[in-house]
């Protein structure tokens, strides 16, 4: 049996079962308790399941993360909420330097598997409130770095997480806690926190996505499959470790990639789908890679301008259309 | 980690076995820094080498007041709390040859010691920052009912971080069972404290925070075992975080590429009247509860001990290099 629910409810879900499982599961970060999360995502829980597991924090996002790290060496499975992944950056200290580090540094002698939560996203809130950093966290060993786009990735990431022993960033997007999808009805369903996954099967295109840009991949396919185009859509799910044999298995039958992300485009996550795809199916490729990602600015607050930051539908059948105007079977070689 | 025993030696809080073994750990820990210096001289330990010369009593001191369930973390001048705690010589002086037999198997190098099943969770070597899971594993204590305390040592140079006072004020707020430990040594790296703090007195920083707060002699053992047996009692009982300033000075540079430019040499030789090893010595003889004959012959135990350890690690292995990969993630990885 499946249930049709929201990424928002898929979450809540997750963290009510995980917490009647394990009274070591708690949750904290700024605004979480009475205030009800700045997403709504824990709205109610202070209420069941009192102060001693709904931690309201200091605004002190190295505070939060690093005495949850301490929680995590102690026997506790804590669950942070960093109200946006703009603020993670004043925990990247704890982030990299402590919790990534831990296991390795003192040779396996135990691990600190925090979970911390984070949303990227935007919505007119200008150049510190509009950022994402997958790439910035997927970029360090000893971090498991998740970007779920559906209900049910959401739910099962979030219940392997706190079942697992390695510290996690999941990064949701603020812009997709709505979008409905199904979700196993399992006390138990959890999902390995590795591997993509090929979610549309199509012969033309492969778009590697992840998070929201999973959302524009399908529109974007829709609407070009009205013209007999048909798109493989990989959504990648993990970022770290990042299962790039499945995209390029992909390309190997369509021959094309775009890669979608909201990101800025240099040094970004496509960047490195870009290479390992070269290194992993090179011969098979028929067109240089596109990469459909953010204008290279600060993010401004008028709302045009925005807009024109982040790659959207448009973008992404643009980029399609890009990468099947080329072929360099076909290309002379001046 | 004192006996269990009533019986008490005139004149000190602790019966003499205990103070023998406290005097040991203090010239330990000295010969062991002396032989590390001499064998990072001579090329056998690389990268930073800090000494805990001169600060020998609080480690010993403070831990002797700790019972074994306790949570210690120190940052990266760890040497001393590692042996104080009981850590094998020969193992810690592998992790500073970076040998397999090291006790974190060659990873972590002088600056992170640790053996989690002492609740030693680490040398830590960025400043201020393990003073944040500090503070986690005394909430973590609490949540669990544990009746554990966490020592948590730091620098004067920590105190003027942004961890510093997140810590402290996340662990008054929640009243947890912490030690903020500061040894003030007057120096982060090679930097005067007046010249960067705007107090000059650590412990007035808890002031911030409605934390409790002592400044004790770090030169004097009895004084730091004490002391911290009292800040133990404090955080057992329930009534939250206490704050310790160590008044102490590192009769060696910040670490061996220190040229010392920063400080005169009489300065220095002014506070080596301050060691904490013979006036611990002078004491015992003065009470007479040790002979000049039971100290030489603790001298020699301990000469052989660290002799014994350089060779242990001299002869010791690296650790293979098929094993990099391995403690990178707890749980596998399949996909490539």
């Amino acid at each position: 049996m499946a249930r049709d629910i929201t990424v928002r409810d898929a979450l809540r879900e997750a963290l009510r079962e995980e917490m009647d499982r394990n009274e070591n599961v708690i949750l904290m970060g700024q605004d979480i308790g009475a205030y009800g999360g700045s997403y709504v995502v824990t709205a109610g829980f202070l209420d069941e399941y009192g102060r001693q597991r709904i931690v309201d924090t200091p605004i002190a996002e190295n505070g939060i993360v690093g005495s949850a790290t301490g929680m995590a060496m102690g026997g506790m499975r804590p669950v942070v909420e960093l109200m946006t992944i703009n603020f993670s950056l004043l925990a990247i200290d704890q982030i990299v330097n402590h919790a990534a580090k831990l296991y390795s540094m003192f040779n396996g002698q135990y691990t600190a598997p925090v979970v911390i939560r984070t949303a990227a996203g935007w919505g007119q809130l200008a150049a510190t409130h509009s950022q994402t950093f997958e790439n910035w966290y997927a970029h360090v060993p000893g971090l498991r770095v998740v970007m779920p786009a559906t209900p049910a990735d959401h739910k099962g990431f979030m219940k392997s997480a706190l079942r697992g022993n390695d510290p996690v960033m999941f990064i949701e997007h603020s812009l997709i806690y709505r979008n409905r999808g199904e979700v196993p009805d399992d006390d138990d369903f959890t999902l390995p926190l590795e591997g993509s996954e090929v979610r549309r099967e199509g012969d033309h295109v492969t778009i590697a996505c992840w998070s929201r840009g999973y959302y524009l991949a399908v529109e974007a396919a829709e609407e070009l499959a009205k013209e007999g185009i048909e798109c493989e859509i990989v959504d990648m799910r993990v970022l770290r470790p990042m299962d790039t044999e499945t995209v390029a298995e992909s390309v190997r039958k369509t021959n094309r990639l775009v890669v979608v992300e909201e990101g800025w485009k240099t040094l970004g996550v496509g960047s490195e789908i870009a290479a390992a795809i070269q290194e992993q199916a090179f011969d098979h490729l028929d067109a240089p890679i596109e990469r459909v990602a953010s204008q290279e600015v600060p993010v401004p607050y008028n709302r045009e301008m925005e807009r024109s930051v982040f790659p959207d539908k448009n973008k992404v059948i643009e980029g399609v259309r890009t990468v099947l105007a080329k072929d360099v079977n076909t290309a002379t070689v001046s | 980690m004192a006996s269990t025993k009533k019986s008490r030696t005139k004149g000190f809080p602790l019966e003499k076995s205990d103070l023998l073994d406290m005097y040991r750990q203090m010239y330990l820990i000295r010969e062991f820094e002396n032989s590390s210096a001499e064998q990072y001289a001579m090329g056998k330990i690389a990268g930073f080498l800090h000494l805990y010369i001169g600060e020998e009593a609080i480690a010993v001191g403070s831990i002797k007041a700790i019972e074994e369930r306790d949570h210690v973390l120190g940052h990266y001048r760890d040497h001393g709390y590692a042996l104080a705690l009981g850590l094998d010589p020969g193992e810690v002086m592998a992790e500073l040859f970076g040998k397999k037999t090291g006790v974190t198997g060659g990873r972590g190098g002088s600056m992170h010691l640790a053996d989690a099943s002492k609740n030693f969770w680490g040398g830590f070597a960025i400043v201020s920052g393990h003073l944040l899971p500090s503070v986690g594993l005394a909430y973590a204590s609490k949540y669990m009912n544990e009746d554990r305390v966490v020592l948590c040592y730091f620098g004067d140079g920590a105190t003027n971080a942004g961890a510093f006072h997140e810590a402290m004020n996340m662990a008054a707020v929640w009243e947890l069972p912490i030690i903020f430990y500061c040894e003030n040594n007057l120096y982060g790296m090679g930097t005067a404290v007046e010249h960067v703090s705007a107090v000059q007195e650590m412990a007035k920083k808890a002031l911030a925070y409605d934390m409790p707060s002592m400044q004790i002699d770090g030169q004097n053992v009895i004084e730091v075992y004490e002391k911290t047996k009292e800040a133990v009692e404090h955080c057992r009982s329930g009534k939250g975080p206490m704050f310790i300033e160590a008044l102490t000075y590192r009769f060696r540079g910040h670490s061996m590429a220190d040229p010392e430019q920063y400080r005169e040499r009489e300065e220095v030789e002014q506070y080596r009247a301050y060691d904490p090893i013979p006036l611990f010595r002078d004491r015992l003889l003065e009470e007479k509860v040790v002979t000049e004959d039971e100290l030489e012959e603790i001298h020699k135990a301990v000469n052989e001990q660290v002799k014994a350890a350089v060779k242990f690690a001299d002869e010791s292995e690296n650790p293979p290099l098929e094993t990099l990969a391995d403690f990178v993630y707890a749980d596998p990885i399949t996909v490539r």
